[in-house]
């Protein structure tokens, strides 16, 4: 891609993005007093991991099948408490897997 | 908590780093495709460390797209990474000084801020190591999908990239078995994210980015509502 279009956008991108983390970061360090206001802030991630895993991680493969096929096995793993590297390896390996037979089959 | 040092945040940061590995070949295999050359898709990665925001921004760039909607994009996209860094803000002890947080603010990711949020306490020198990895894993990923992606077989790559999901999954379920709360957010952000996948009218207008963002708050919010007064919540 041609720099005189990359560069001022990728320019843009850099600075939007960093201020977007840094001023809230930088900004707000008092600890927050309302245990309303400090609950919400503690249900932020978990809220933000589930919209973001789940439809999407059905759409992730090529199938919806070999999707859903790690998707349960990361459901298995994590239930069991294992490490968060084990449970991703075990995702990739159930939908490979189920993607290789698949395969194999059609 | 002596024991969240750079090395601890180091090791808590392989799994991200391999998770990004995956999911980040897939944007170099993307941004090849939309004509970017490989160090500007390395580039790309390396500056901006956000997987949603870069594949908009791709798209912006392949579109000859102007300077005000790729700054709106990113803002929309990214304005979780605002409330992340107010919720991180509530964990971080005294060695978090100004010229600090402005530099661990750029590691503010989804993964990194699950994990960093799941800690305790959250100090500079965790939050430093815990980077490290993320930023390589994402730019190496990048720059190995740039080059390779062609080559590899698609059941290989496809395979790699849902990885980061389940990635999430192991975030978010063994928090859910102990909060019921959490278990309830959880669940109605899930049921709100499906309703707006599979609605045609908001699928059509709403980017992902800020769906995720409505998603999150509303379940948030309902989770505050239940929450019975007196109760501690063990994040």
């Amino acid at each position: 891609m041609d720099n005189s279009v990359f560069l001022p956008l990728l320019l843009t991108m850099i600075v939007t993005t960093y201020l977007i983390r840094a001023i809230p970061f930088v900004l707000f360090r008092e600890k927050i007093q309302s245990p309303k206001v400090k609950s919400f802030f503690d249900y932020i991630p978990y809220s933000v991991l589930s919209a973001m895993t789940f439809p999407s991680i059905l759409y992730a493969t090529d199938s919806i099948i070999s999707a859903a096929a790690g998707f349960i096995v990361a459901l298995i793993l994590a239930y069991k408490g294992k490490s968060l590297l084990i449970v991703a390896i075990g995702t990739c390996v159930a939908a490979f897997l189920v993607a290789l037979v698949q395969a194999f089959i059609f | 908590m002596s024991k969240l040092t750079w090395h601890k945040g180091f090791n808590d940061g392989l799994a991200i780093g391999l998770g990004y590995l995956s999911v980040s070949f897939s944007f170099g295999i993307m941004a090849a495709n939309d004509g970017l050359a490989w160090w500007q898709a390395v580039l790309i990665s390396l500056t901006n460390l956000t997987s949603a925001g870069q594949v908009a921004g791709v798209g912006i760039m392949a579109a000859h797209g102007t300077i005000f909607e790729m700054a709106l994009t990113q803002f929309i996209i990214n304005l979780r990474y605002s409330l992340m860094g107010i919720s991180l803000s509530q964990k971080t002890d005294e060695s978090m000084t100004t010229s600090r947080r402005l530099f661990t603010s750029f590691f503010i990711t989804d993964e990194i801020f699950g994990v960093a949020s799941s800690q305790i306490k959250v100090g500079f020198r965790y939050m430093t190591g815990l980077g490290v990895l993320p930023v390589i894993g994402w730019t190496l990923g990048t720059l190995l999908g740039a080059v390779l992606g062609s080559i590899l077989p698609a059941i290989v790559t496809n395979s790699l990239a849902i990885g980061i999901y389940g990635m999430f999954v192991a975030i978010v379920l063994p928090v859910c078995r102990k909060n019921k709360i959490i278990t309830i957010v959880s669940a109605i952000s899930i049921a709100l994210s499906v309703a707006f996948r599979y609605t045609p009218i908001i699928n059509e207008n709403v980017s992902n980015g800020f769906a995720i963002i409505i998603c999150a708050v509303i379940s948030a919010l309902i989770g505050v509502f239940i929450t019975p007064s007196k109760e501690e919540v063990n994040g």
